[in-house]
């Protein structure tokens, strides 16, 4: 679950578990399965919480992250950012490869 | 915010009859995802000549102006809402989907679509390009903070992206201006060009596969995405610190009001001390008689007495503009998600309340952004409570006549300073209570996710900030110009009449003191005399009126005429009365302007009704409180 991760940790997204028309607005800002979703921040009182996915800061509460499945990932914690860009560039040539 | 009370002048698009050449571009519309930089550029489009309307039946913003910054005075710029996808899920996006289709009664069909991206973040925002290409209007696409990309390490190639996607595109920068020379060039290429070519794009079904189609062509594309800047998230690890975050909040809130105080007053001062010389020097050349006391003690007395408050009202709007330019509002929204559930709404409902603290009528209108229609309905009722900058006028001469300038915490804390933030305060709670209320009874409603993306903080442009001052200082003088000048001008004769054998009668025994003296017992339990009664009647049309109309009685009255306003209130009126005078204006909604777009924005007069009833019978039963309450113990 999403909700269970730590400031700092990040995860790679299964699956949203949401009602279609909150599911889609997601994932239109990029919560789509296997983008990788990092916990920035949670805000002064706990909840809700800062998580970041495709370069972006979105903040949801624990109810609607309770929903969405992801698995942890173990990084190193210096390069973080560069080794995800380099990730997503990867990742999007497998998809290229893949449909062609 | 450049949308409050009065419509700025825009002439309507051209007569369509004449003879059209084909091809011949007309109206083009401006698309982009939120936080895409959309707005910047449609101001840097049109400059000062835009229009906001509603279109018709819906609540979604109709923005339109003449693409005079670039020149091109004869086209007709449409701004559509910002959006993520085409999904006809909200009504944001079928609004749009109608426009783009010339489907909306009155909203000609557009010639040519510029569809803004945050190159950013192009992988993701290609997703919108996929569904607006796909509609095969002349589309140009426009990658904005290509300056930032550039500087943090991104790449992108708009020759292999517009191969991509049949379409041209142009790396731009919305706050720099640079880059827009393309845009004259497709505007002018597309004036005599026949139909473009139909784009060979994947079929597009859901959110995924568009993803996948934007992963590929920004691959292809050879796009990196710049290091994410890290300055966002230091920035907010100290303002969402559970411990500073709020604290800053707070001082944030505090300072502005010490600002508004020890910069504004002296500012507001200086201003009224100009234009009373200025209004004796200029009257000097008319007779003395009627007409001298008609133009100087009638008019000039009382619309000056409220241009005076110009400064403060400019300086709040110029915090609130910060504010909200460098993203902080989200954050605000963030920290106040908590507090607002707890009455039954989300942080979102924040941002409107605290625009509100500028004027209601734009942060009315903000409130679309909240999807819950009952959350809405909730939050439009509540934002009149919050303190608007036309009362900062009437708070502000009754501060200055009635609290003493007593220092605490070694002088940096005002007495005034506290009474104002009181005042401030009391609206807020009054705001809460009744959200609380209504959402625990007729608003009921199931709670909807609060799903809400964070702006990176960005440095305010001077620009903007000055479009949105010289925006405000011109609703403000229009205001003072017309509605006050009426209310001042109709108020000096009606203290005038009747006349008796060619002399004026005593100010009590004129129209207006007749008048006055009949509502004298309703509002005398509350400590007001007849004068503050016509004070209330009046500012019904707009809280400030409230100060011309006692400008213009005090300065008509023999007795007080030589005194300033303040000096004359503070002979004429009890504490307990000044107080409860504050608390009434703290609670009444006393603007026509939120009425009316109340009435607009829920569709019927039920809800304005309802909403005046309930606020006005709440500030008459505070102030009778509080009347009581200073008068029994200050005596």
């Amino acid at each position: 679950m999403l909700s269970e991760l730590e400031v700092g940790e990040s995860g790679v997204l299964l699956a949203l578990d949401l009602p279609p028309g909150v599911e889609n607005h997601l994932m239109y800002m990029g919560f789509v399965p296997d983008a990788r979703v990092k916990v920035l921040h949670k805000a002064p009182a706990g909840d809700p919480t800062v998580y970041s996915v495709d370069g972006i800061e979105i903040a949801l509460r624990r109810e609607t992250a309770k929903a969405i499945r992801v698995q942890l990932v173990q990084l190193p914690a210096q390069p973080a950012t560069i080794v995800e860009e380099k990730l997503s560039v990867e990742r999007a040539e497998e998809l290229t490869e893949a449909t062609r | 915010m450049s949308d409050c009370c009065t419509p700025v002048a825009f002439e309507p698009p051209p007569e369509l009859a004449g003879p059209r050449s084909s091809g011949e571009l007309r109206t083009i519309a401006l698309i982009g995802p939120p936080n895409s930089g959309k707005s910047t550029l449609f101001n840097r489009f049109t400059g000062l000549r835009q229009k906001v309307a509603n279109y018709p039946g819906v609540t979604v913003e109709q923005r339109m102006g003449r693409m005079a910054g670039i020149g091109r005075d004869d086209l007709v710029l449409i701004d559509l809402p910002g959006l993520y996808s085409l999904d006809p899920y909200s009504e944001d996006a079928r609004v749009s989907i109608n426009v783009l289709g010339g489907h909306m009664p009155g909203t000609p069909k557009p010639d040519a679509v510029l569809l803004v991206l945050d190159s950013l973040h192009l992988t993701r925002q290609l997703m919108l390009a996929a569904p607006v290409l796909a509609l095969g209007l002349p589309t140009m696409v426009l990658l904005n903070m290509s300056d930032l990309m550039e500087t943090r390490g991104g790449v992108v190639d708009p020759l292999l992206l517009a191969q991509e996607l049949q379409a041209p595109v142009a790396l731009i920068s919305a706050t720099k201006g640079s880059g827009l020379d393309a845009v004259q060039l497709f505007l002018n290429r597309h004036g005599n060009k026949a139909e473009q070519p139909k784009l060979m794009l994947p079929v597009l079904g859901n959110a995924m596969s568009t993803h996948r189609w934007a992963a590929q062509v920004s691959s292809r594309t050879g796009y990196r995405a710049p290091l994410s800047a890290k300055a966002t998230q230091r920035v907010d690890s100290v303002l969402l610190h559970p411990v500073w975050g709020p604290l800053l909040f707070l001082v944030v809130v505090f300072s502005v009001f010490e600002v508004v105080f020890s910069i504004g007053q002296p500012l507001s001062d200086g201003l009224g001390n100009v234009l009373g010389r200025l209004g004796n020097f200029a009257t000097g050349f008319l007779p003395y008689g009627w007409l001298r006391s008609l133009v100087l003690d009638g008019a000039w007395k009382g619309v000056t007495s409220v241009l005076v408050f110009l400064p403060q009202i400019l300086l709040l709007f110029l915090f609130i503009g910060v504010l909200e330019d460098t993203g902080y509002l989200a954050r605000a929204a963030l920290i106040a998600d908590r507090v607002m559930r707890s009455i039954g709404l989300n942080g979102k409902a924040f941002i409107p309340l605290l625009s509100a603290y500028a004027c209601a009528v734009p942060a009315i209108m903000a409130t679309r952004t909240i999807e819950n229609k009952r959350d809405r309905l909730a939050t439009i009722l509540v934002t009149p409570f919050m303190t608007c900058s036309a009362r900062l006028p009437v708070y502000m001469l009754l501060i200055a006549a009635f609290v003493p300038n007593i220092g605490f915490a070694g002088g940096l804390i005002g007495l005034k300073t506290i009474v104002m933030l009181s005042l401030y305060l009391i609206g807020f709670l009054a705001a809460l209570g009744t959200a609380r209320l209504l959402k625990s009874s007729i608003l009921k409603s199931s709670e909807t996710p609060f799903i809400l993306e964070l702006p990176q903080y960005r440095m305010p442009t001077l620009r903007s900030l000055g479009l949105r001052l010289m925006d405000r200082a011109r609703v403000f003088l229009n205001q003072a110009g017309t509605v006050i000048l009426c209310v001042t001008l109709a108020l000096w004769v009606l203290a005038h009449l009747p006349v008796h054998g060619g002399t004026a009668p005593q100010l009590a025994e004129s129209v207006i003191g007749r008048l006055g003296h009949f509502i004298e017992p309703v509002i005398a339990p509350l400590g007001f005399n007849w004068k503050i009664g016509i004070g209330l009647l009046s500012s019904v049309l707009a809280r400030e009126v409230m100060v011309g109309t006692m400008g213009t009685l005090y300065g008509a009255d023999p007795a007080t005429q030589s005194l300033s306003l303040q000096t004359a209130l503070h002979h004429d009126m009890s504490l307990g009365g000044a107080i409860a005078l504050m608390v009434f204006f703290a609670f009444a909604m006393q603007c026509t302007s939120t009425i009316a777009v109340v009435r607009r924005e829920t569709n019927s007069w039920k809800w304005p009704a309802l909403q005046f009833a309930y606020m006005l019978a709440l500030a008459y039963g505070a102030a009778f409180v509080t009347n009581w309450a200073v008068t029994a113990i200050w005596g």
